[in-house]
């Protein structure tokens, strides 16, 4: 026992906060030299904040780094290279404009004139590039490389600093399977020479594939270490999502009626080129709740910015109440007027103006509404009126119209968004997280009216990380892995391992 | 003969207008490469002007007054940099009060001082820059069209044309070929990589403000201490604003900005040229048109009409950690 | 945009930080006086007395209030929708050249007629300088401020062709137009209120004024109390919310810039029209940038930016009267404490909100 080594890397119950949020609730972790460690857990998890103070990007509030046994104070980026910490973050830290070479010397030029430290590192990356099989141009300008070759940089950056301990913070997010296996190859590579490896992701095949050892990470605490191969993928699911008591939603069998909304072979392209969502296909039958299951970040949230008109589609079509929708159609304003009102999934960032009043909230969107004023103007009285009641009719607390609505707590603020849509009675109804931040009581009041109005006959498509929530409202519940459909079940006919395997892209389960 | 007489005069003259551009079109480059936009390059370069006027009026010694002329306007890119950089305020808007600080405090300070509506006294002998003979000036003087041009463009200028121009050499090789240039490259454009690599970006940043100063002060100097005998009001005329359409011009490169800022200097010498002319055939031509030209030029660069306007991805923008 | 939120009450945040702010900039401004071996004391006393102290002064200082109202109002409009618009004086500018152009050309017409006609050509005029940039902004992504930076300079060298070359007064070497028909002027206050039987000393305090006064309600209106105006509140506050709502950010953008311009237009309307009845080569005396300060400091809301302007008008008139007594201070001390204003209401707000917010803590605390 005494002659174990240290581990590489020991964080001994870290703490962090940002403001009233606990980010890492006394969280320890011990990696072992020469291991490739995975870390898993759902976006907001708390790992990317981990590693970040592992980083010295922040310094945690409370609890210990250790690095080879020894107590490190990691207070900035500097400190953690010094200790032979190297971190390639998700967005890489890279000057675009900027050759490879000049990157990989950035902030390590070695001297005062570039010409000395350019020259020792091109002599190193030749090096590097031999022995792990990372060929690159070092004087390639970076911003024109491609995404896994930008990657490839930022790990030579790590190495040429002298990093034995390498974190990777959802590498495979940006890259595509064929991309994903190489860094696969370049991780064993670096286990193999003795360099320790922490990999933070939220996807499980990557898991299995690679680790040697798994943590789990939920709600900022760290729930379970186990060695890779005595888990599954299915067992991880569960870990990550967890066991929270199961919430029971009375709710009536389904009336189904007739389909309103259909989408057939819809994808969209961001701007960096990648496709977030590949040919979704689906139908919204009047009368039911679709919930869509999916790990944060495969094509969820994409889904319901083209289905509500925020961005157009590369391809594929939209029917609304059996009417393709034109490009000029696929606007919030006409869809809205059509019947299919947004709960977006961020209500900080879109769905409400923080800076605004509870009651200007209260019109978003439907400032146009003769109802709130004559003409060209809005009479606040009415507004006002109309907030009140709705507030009262949501139970928003404090009822008070003129109130921030960054004064209100993320419940009431959800409550102000989803009141201002539902009463509008529509016809599709498209929900994007509507329990996230949000205290229980809230949440059950929430879940009771959305199947309330599904019982009225709305079309509703709920989108949420949270799979218990999917599986306690959904009447249908389709999966999304890498912004593609993978599979469609009953709600009644499925369970958390089933959809865990679907959202991990598993692969279906053979009929 | 008499042709090369006249555009090695035209050469010169467009020498002598570029110079506060250059000046202060270099100190918009170092500030903006670094992430921090300064529409404040008038005002500083309004106040060197003054403080280097009225320090070589006292000192009679235009060396001292330059000095002083970049240490003025180097106090003023600071109070930018402390809103900019510490206070992560609007980089606009400090910009727009540093203008009109330098605007009224040179009027107010001159008048009090001198009582000559803002005006310094008229400097003199040592006060003011002398014009250097470059080498061999005079013996090269006879050799065609090169003779002409060396004597009359090339030399003859003040110190601080000199110093404009080492300063150009001595931005574009710091900027390509030091530690120092690749970082503030690399700030400009992502500070959060300089960040993670371990090193300071408000201390990138306030090093390239304080360049920015010193150069708008050298700018601003040669204007009052070279150019002219003394600080007038508003000398600066704009020149400030120009230099900012220059690097936009030059797409935030050093040697591009030169010729930026020497197109600009030559539109303006052809208006002076041409103040009053009439031309055979065309009439007399709108001296304010050519004046127009460089303002118009930028805003039709800035639509990506012809060409197309990078600037540094991250200027502008208050370096804030990402949660 | 800024970074670290402070939270301050209400009260403290529209009224006590800008208060503080321009205190501080007066205190700087004090030191300035003192610098030059004034006392400052003495000087605010004669500061006050002529631009407070008698109906003249009143009448001059509220003249120049109408000045601020206008280019403060134009900043304000601007800064709803998320947009900087340096443009005044180059707005100004071009609209001094629609009124003069309208006031000259449609000389027969009535003053009934010419007035709100020729007010309405200065609108114009400001606002196609200002859509420009706007347009530009929107559909090309060209940075306004640099633009309306630019279009000032275009518009310095316009107006002076236009004044030497083509509308200069025939036989004039001055670089101004022909004088307006009597009719296009607008009347002196001191005129109106004698047909009140009221007595008043002549001063340039014309009814722009009261145009002026209008305006302030009229962007109140729109901004706190129209549609249009809650559409450009929401794009200034988070465009992304404003997509969702379904409200055209570009389209706002647009808007909102015109508007701009036609409001810093009101500028040439008292200048041109009630003061100097024809066109004078720069009228705009800088105005234009004040209005920054005056918009700042008044937090964008039309009764502070009147409190502001009024600030700024007592600063003017009073600075006139001051250097008359004292020719060491010259009226370039208001554009000083306005780009101390600018620098602290403005750019160093953080900075003042923490100091504030630390002040009231401690009040709390002890």
């Amino acid at each position: 026992m005494t002659d174990a080594p240290p581990p590489a890397i020991a964080l001994i119950g870290i703490s962090k906060a940002f403001g009233p949020v606990k980010a890492n609730k006394d969280v320890s972790l011990a990696v072992a030299a020469g291991s490739i460690h995975g870390i898993v857990g759902e976006n907001g998890a708390g790992k990317s904040t981990l590693m970040s103070i592992l980083y010295g990007f922040y310094e945690a509030d409370a609890g210990e780094i250790r690095v080879r046994g020894e107590p490190r104070r990691i207070r900035s980026s500097s400190d953690a290279i010094a200790a032979g910490i190297g971190m390639v973050h998700q967005h890489f830290m890279l000057v675009e404009p900027l050759s490879v070479v000049e990157n990989i010397v950035l902030g390590a030029e070695g001297g005062a004139l570039l010409k000395r430290g350019i020259a020792r590192a091109r002599a190193e990356l030749a090096r590097l590039s031999q022995e792990y099989g990372l060929a690159i141009d070092p004087d390639a300008i970076v911003g024109e490389l491609s995404v896994g070759l930008q990657q490839r940089v930022e790990v030579l950056k790590a190495l040429y600093r002298g990093a034995q301990v390498l974190i990777l913070d959802e590498p495979t997010a940006v890259l595509t399977p064929a991309e994903a296996d190489q860094l696969f190859e370049l991780l064993r590579a670096l286990k193999a020479q003795g360099k320790t490896v922490i990999l933070i992701t939220h996807k499980l095949r990557e898991i299995m594939a690679v680790t040697d050892r798994v943590s789990v990470m939920r709600r900022g605490e760290m729930v379970a270490h186990v060695e890779t191969n005595r888990t599954s993928p299915a067992e991880l699911a569960e870990a990550m999502v967890g066991r929270r008591v199961l919430l029971r939603v009375e709710k009536a069998p389904r009336k189904r009626g007739a389909p309103v909304l259909e989408a057939a072979g819809l994808s969209v392209v961001d701007e960096r080129g990648c496709e977030t969502l590949r040919d979704a296909s689906l139908t919204l039958h009047e009368g039911e709740i679709v919930g869509i299951a999916g790990v944060a970040g495969n094509g969820q949230s994409e889904l319901l910015d083209v289905l509500a008109g925020l961005t157009q589609p590369t391809r594929g079509v939209i029917r609304l109440g059996g009417t393709i929708l034109g490009t000029a159609e696929r606007n919030p304003a006409h869809l809205r007027r059509l019947g299919l009102m947004h709960i977006p999934e961020d209500r900080q960032r879109t769905g409400l103006v923080t800076a605004f009043t509870a009651a200007e909230n209260a019109i978003l969107g439907y400032q146009d509404d003769p109802a709130f004023g004559p003409g060209p103007f809005l009479s606040p009285a009415r507004i006002e009126r109309h907030a009140r009641a709705a507030m009262q009719d949501y139970d928003v607390r404090p009822l008070d119209p003129d109130l921030k609505t960054a004064k209100f707590s993320g419940g009431n603020q959800q409550k102000i968004v989803l009141a201002r849509e539902i009463e509008r009675a529509p016809k599709v109804l498209l929900v994007g997280q509507p329990t996230r931040g949000v205290d229980i009581g809230a949440i059950e009041f929430i879940h009771r009216r959305l199947i309330a109005l599904r019982d009225a006959g709305v079309a509703i498509l709920l989108v949420s990380v949270e799979l218990e929530e999917v599986m306690a409202l959904s009447d249908r519940i389709l999966a999304l892995c890498g912004g593609r459909i993978t599979g469609e079940r009953e709600a009644a006919a499925t369970d958390e391992r089933d959809l865990g395997l679907l959202m991990a892209g598993v692969s279906e389960r053979a009929a | 003969m008499e042709l090369v007489q006249t555009l090695a005069v035209i050469l010169d003259s467009t020498i002598r207008l570029s110079i506060p551009l250059l000046c202060a079109a270099l100190a918009g480059l170092w500030s903006e490469r670094s992430g921090v936009v300064d529409i404040g390059l008038e005002g500083k370069m309004l106040i060197a002007a003054f403080a280097s006027a009225a320090v070589a009026h006292h000192s009679g010694s235009a060396w001292t007054g330059l000095g002083a002329g970049m240490l003025a306007a180097v106090a003023l890119a600071l109070v930018h940099g402390f809103s900019a950089i510490t206070w992560r305020g609007n980089q606009i808007v400090s910009g727009v009060a540093i203008n009109m600080l330098a605007a009224g405090l040179t009027v107010i300070l001159g008048n009090a001082w001198y009582g000559q509506g803002g005006r310094t006294p008229t400097l003199e002998g040592p006060a003011r820059f002398a014009e250097l003979d470059l080498p061999l000036a005079g013996t090269l003087k006879e050799v065609p069209v090169i003779g002409p041009i060396y004597d009359i463009a090339i030399s003859g200028h003040a110190a601080p044309v000199y110093l404009a121009v080492l300063a150009l050499v001595l931005t574009a090789f710091t900027l390509k070929h030091t530690r120092f240039g690749l970082r503030l490259r690399a700030v400009g454009e992502n500070p959060a990589a300089v960040d993670t690599a371990g090193v300071s970006v408000a201390g990138l940043r306030y090093a390239a403000v304080v360049i920015c100063g010193a150069l708008c002060g050298l700018g601003g100097s040669y204007l009052a201490v070279s150019q002219s005998a003394g600080f007038l009001p508003q000398m600066t005329a704009g020149k400030g604003f120009i230099a900012l359409a220059a690097v936009i011009f030059a797409n935030w490169r050093p040697v591009p900005v030169l010729f930026a800022c020497l197109l600009f200097g030559l539109l303006e010498a052809i208006a002076i040229r041409l103040q009053g002319v009439v031309l055979p055939g065309i009439g007399q031509v709108p001296v304010q048109a050519i004046q127009a030209l460089p303002y118009v030029m930028t805003v039709v660069l800035l639509a990506g009409f012809i060409g197309k306007a990078t600037p540094p991805k991250a200027s502008g923008l208050p370096y804030v950690k990402e949660r | 945009m800024s970074a670290a939120p402070i939270d301050l009450p209400r009260w403290a945040d529209t009224a006590l930080v800008p208060l503080v702010s321009v205190a501080a900039a007066l205190a700087v401004a004090g030191l300035v006086v003192l610098s030059i071996g004034e006392s400052p004391l003495e000087a605010t006393t004669l500061l006050l007395k002529g631009s407070l102290g008698s109906l003249e002064g009143l009448g001059f200082t509220l003249y120049y209030t109408t000045n601020f109202i206008f280019t403060g109002l134009a900043v304000a409009v601007a800064f709803h929708a998320g947009l900087f618009n340096i443009g005044g004086e180059g707005q100004a500018t071009i609209a001094g050249i629609f009124a003069a152009l309208a006031c000259l050309w449609l000389a027969p017409l009535p003053g009934l007629l010419l007035v709100p006609l020729a007010i309405l050509a200065a609108a114009a005029g400001g606002a196609l300088w200002a859509l420009i940039p706007g347009w530009l902004q929107a559909t090309r992504g060209s940075h306004v401020v640099i633009t309306t930076i630019m279009f000032n300079f275009i518009a310095a060298t316009l107006i002076v062709y236009l004044l030497v070359e083509v509308m200069g007064k025939a036989g004039s070497m001055q670089p101004e137009t022909a004088d307006f028909p009597r009719q296009a002027l607008l009347t002196p206050i001191h005129e109106l209120l004698a047909a009140f039987g009221l007595t008043m000393p002549s001063t340039p305090l014309n009814t722009a004024f009261l145009l002026a006064l209008a305006s302030l309600v009229a962007v109140w209106a729109l901004i706190y109390r129209s549609r249009l105006g809650y559409a450009i509140r929401t794009v200034g506050a988070n465009p992304r919310a404003a997509a969702y709502a379904g409200i055209s950010p570009a389209r706002i953008i647009i808007v909102a810039m015109a508007l701009s311009g036609a409001l810093a237009g009101g500028l040439a309307v008292n200048e041109a029209m009630g003061v100097q009845h024809r066109l004078v080569l720069d009228f705009t005396a800088g105005y234009g940038f004040v209005g920054i300060a005056v918009a700042l400091m008044g937090r964008g809301h039309p009764v502070g930016v009147a409190l502001a302007a009024l600030l700024f008008g007592v600063l003017y008139q009073g600075g006139a009267e001051l250097s008359f007594d004292k020719p060491t201070i010259t009226r370039d001390m208001v554009v000083v404490i306005g780009g101390i204003v600018i620098l602290f209401a403005g750019a160093l707000d953080g900075l003042f909100r923490r100091l504030v917010a630390g002040v009231l803590n401690l009040g709390r605390g002890g």
